[in-house]
């Protein structure tokens, strides 16, 4: 009987983990647009009230059904993943749901209110005093980042496990729920998340607009289309490289085998190199770019400082190596190439007054959405994949919380199979939204006539 | 009452909400299924649709509600539901999925044949979906999901007498429901036909019901005896009170007083789901665990019952707020048409 159960729990590991990758993958992305989009439009809005402007409020108008539809579908596979919590790691949820599942209670009210006030802001568009409109945005920006907090400190427990105590049998002892929301990866991780949130809105929409001027729509509404965003992401991109910092400080403190990982970092030493790229093959990085000293003083603040390498583990306690170091260089990689979009913009604003004229900055405007979401992307496999094979870290393996129920992998295919037609389907409606703005957005209610 | 069985009655009427507002939506879907051919249903498919246009999302957070209080106060019996009751649960989240997705998208898109593509799925998902967690409901109930990790059957702990009977009960409740609302929402949209329409959807569906849930008795009797025995047992006064309200509720459609009807149709639901609550306290999992054995630590409880409250306090207003405007709008809007 254990057995069988094992052999379907080893069967279930790969398909599970690749179900909810996909599941949190697809979702993140939405989830960053809730964070960061209400702002942009509101600001936009609040411009357009100011100047009487209204490209402005025609951009803010269009902007909102934008946001409307990718809330729509941020929050159907939001719903999914609620399920996956319990159908796919039971042997995550069930000793330590009552430790850190008290933050996703939070997350219910701020993802209800979130949603409440989509609805409202909305249906208020014309309905409503331009001040009692934007005022009723307040809700849905507040409630969007406080339901981030939320899940961020629910995966920063799964980084940095504390608020418990295991008793002799491996039980969960004196929960304190609270507590284990602010263990040391909380903080970092919430702020490095909404960074990245508004550069992956602010680069995504910008984007749009710099491939609409490219094609010859140089526009009033198209500037001001491309200049509100970038101008978010520009200031949000140069805050976010110092967090970086901040970050791999905190892992390199409370996970040193995850960032020997992102290092690609075999052997435990002293005046450690900064490695860039490379193939980690047999315990050793080959082909890599390296720059002494680099690592140490990035992570000791000394050259000569020791750095903890892959070797301080036996080698099932380390994560798959080129998976954690790769991601980690793309999105280091690229937050780098943005800074210098984002330094572009802001040195010939500062010097004309305009933005800059060469079609080399439209062109690198309109890949910095995808590039951004591509970064955002691999940092998030850094940190999941670089806590393998944990997942709750250096406590709870993976492999044994897994649901080890018969059958359970062929929902993978049928996620894959979903999650393809969704994608389908919001590409084709924002794309209709672009084209004609008279699109209706999910939330939006026409006046009805049945007569 | 202890603390843990407080924090699961505030679950329980997050669960309600979730069966009388999510119930309501997910029926207005099944009319629409059966609203007829393109032009044929087109007004009725136009009405359901500025019904649940604006309140669809918030409908559906009622769920996620229910599912993080269990996993977080009570985390072994909310696993031992999650890995046994995988399947239904699983086709139940794929329904939300497709249906949210087709009814978001679906106005955005011209093309006639995408269109009816996303209503077909819309309207279809919202069938299947109350079905497969009716079966939920009826497999727990049934005493067929042991405590423990994919402890149970996979199959037989939803494919069994009980959980069909939840999974149809779920289905005509939701169509139930939602007849009812939308005769009040034709009548004030000026469509009288539309409300006689309805009305004879929701009397019949009103006996299709009762009559289900007559010869339900008989299958709880043979299928579910501790169920069964708890019904007619502490639950009789209860299952006395939705007999009742059902049929004030019918009178009151009858009477064409469609606002008081939703009043005692919302009532004859409500008591459904706390009949079969009552049935089965103390146990959680049926027949073994009981809610205090399932109950997680005392802080975690605590903390979660702070927030139940204090999270209420902040929603509640919202909620009225945003059903209010609503309304409020579409009465301006009536008398509009009206003047």
């Amino acid at each position: 009987m254990l057995e069988t159960v094992l052999a379907d729990a080893a069967e279930n590991l790969y398909p599970a983990r690749m179900q909810m990758a996909l599941s949190l993958g697809w979702h993140i992305v939405f989830s960053c647009f809730g964070m960061a989009f209400p702002l942009i439009v509101v600001f936009t809005e609040w411009r357009a009230h100011r100047r009487g402007n209204p490209d402005l409020l025609e951009l803010a108008h269009t902007w909102a059904k934008a946001m409307g539809v990718l809330f729509a579908a941020g929050a159907v596979s939001g719903t999914l993943l609620s399920f996956e919590m319990g159908i796919l790691w039971p042997g995550l949820m069930e000793p330590f749901g009552e430790v850190f599942g008290f933050p996703f209670v939070l997350e219910g009210y701020a993802f209800f209110v979130e949603a409440i006030f989509v609805g409202i802001y909305l249906f208020g568009w014309n309905r409503m005093s331009a001040r009692a409109h934007m005022l009723s945005a307040l809700p849905m920006i507040v409630s969007g980042l406080a339901g981030a907090f939320f899940v961020i400190a629910a995966n920063a427990w799964m980084n940095n496990p504390t608020g418990f105590s295991l008793d002799a049998t491996g039980r969960v002892v004196d929960a304190d729920p609270v507590g284990a929301m602010f263990g040391p990866s909380t903080w970092p991780q919430f702020v490095h998340m909404t960074l990245a949130a508004y550069m992956v809105a602010g680069f995504s929409i910008a984007s749009v607009y710099a491939i609409g001027m490219l094609r010859g729509r140089r526009d009033r509404y198209h500037r001001f289309g491309l200049m509100i965003p970038l101008t978010v992401a520009a200031i949000a991109t140069p805050i976010q490289i110092g967090v970086g910092d901040w970050i791999a400080n905190v892992v390199a403190e409370n996970q040193p085998v995850k960032l020997a990982a992102m290092e690609g970092l075999y052997r435990t030493q002293a005046a450690a190199p900064l490695s860039l790229g490379g193939i980690y093959i047999d315990d050793e990085l080959r082909w890599s770019l390296e720059v002494p000293w680099g690592l140490s003083l990035l992570v000791t603040h000394d050259p000569n400082g020791v750095v903890i390498g892959l070797d301080s583990v036996a080698p099932e306690l380390r994560p798959p190596v080129n998976v954690v170091h790769l991601a980690y260089n793309t999105m280091v990689g690229i937050g780098s190439a943005l800074l210098l979009l984002a330094l572009w913009l802001a040195w010939t604003w500062w010097r004309h007054h305009r933005m800059p004229a060469s079609p080399w900055f439209l062109r690198a405007v309109a890949v910095s959405g995808a590039a951004a979401v591509l970064a955002m992307e691999a940092g998030w496999v850094t940190t999941e994949v670089g806590r393998q094979p944990f997942i709750v870290y250096g406590v709870l393996r993976t492999a044994d919380a897994v649901n080890p129920a018969p059958g359970l992998y062929l929902g993978f295919y049928a996620v894959v199979v979903i999650y393809i037609g969704l994608t389908v389907l919001t590409v084709y409606v924002l794309r209709r939204l672009a084209r004609s703005h008279s699109t209706p957005a999910p939330q939006d209610v026409e006046e009805l006539s049945l007569r | 009452m202890n603390l843990a069985e407080v924090v699961l009655g505030i679950m329980f009427v997050g669960l309600i909400a979730y069966g009388l507002f999510g119930g309501a939506d997910f029926g207005a879907g099944i009319w629409d299924l059966l609203a007829g051919g393109t032009r044929g249903g087109k007004r009725q498919r136009d009405l359901i649709e500025h019904s649940i246009g604006p309140v669809w999302e918030a409908n559906h957070v009622w769920l996620i509600f229910v599912l993080v209080v269990l996993w977080t106060g009570f985390s072994g019996a909310f696993v031992s539901v999650t890995t046994t009751l995988y399947v239904p649960l699983t086709l139940a989240a794929f329904g939300m999925i497709g249906r949210g997705a087709a009814f978001a998208f679906r106005k955005s898109v011209t093309e006639l044949g995408m269109r009816r593509f996303l209503g077909a799925l819309f309207a279809l998902s919202s069938l299947v979906t109350p079905y497969f967690l009716g079966t939920v409901v009826g497999g727990v109930a049934s005493g067929r999901v042991p405590p423990g990790i994919a402890a149970g059957d996979v199959v037989t702990s939803w494919v069994n007498p009980t959980a069909a009977l939840g999974g149809v009960l779920a289905v005509l409740v939701c169509a139930y429901l939602a007849a009812v609302f939308l005769c009040a929402d034709a009548r004030r949209a000026g469509a009288a036909d539309l409300a006689d329409g309805f009305r004879l959807r929701a009397l019949g569906t009103a006996a299709v019901t009762g009559a289900v849930g007559l010869g339900g008795f008989f299958v709880l009797r043979a299928d579910a005896p501790l169920l069964f025995a708890g019904l007619t047992g502490r639950g009789l006064p209860v299952v006395v009170v939705s007999v009742l309200a059902g049929l004030a509720a019918i009178a009151l459609l009858v009477l064409r007083r469609f606002a008081a009807a939703r009043v005692a149709s919302a009532l004859a639901v409500a008591t459904i789901l706390i009949g079969w609550a009552v049935a089965q306290y103390p146990y959680l999992l049926p027949p073994v665990l009981t809610i205090e054995a399932a109950a997680r630590g005392r802080a975690t409880l605590t903390a979660t019952l702070v927030v139940l409250i204090g999270g209420s306090v902040i929603l509640l207003p919202a909620l009225v707020y945003l059903y209010t405007l609503f309304q409020r709008a579409e009465h301006d809007a009536a008398e509009k048409v009206d003047a």
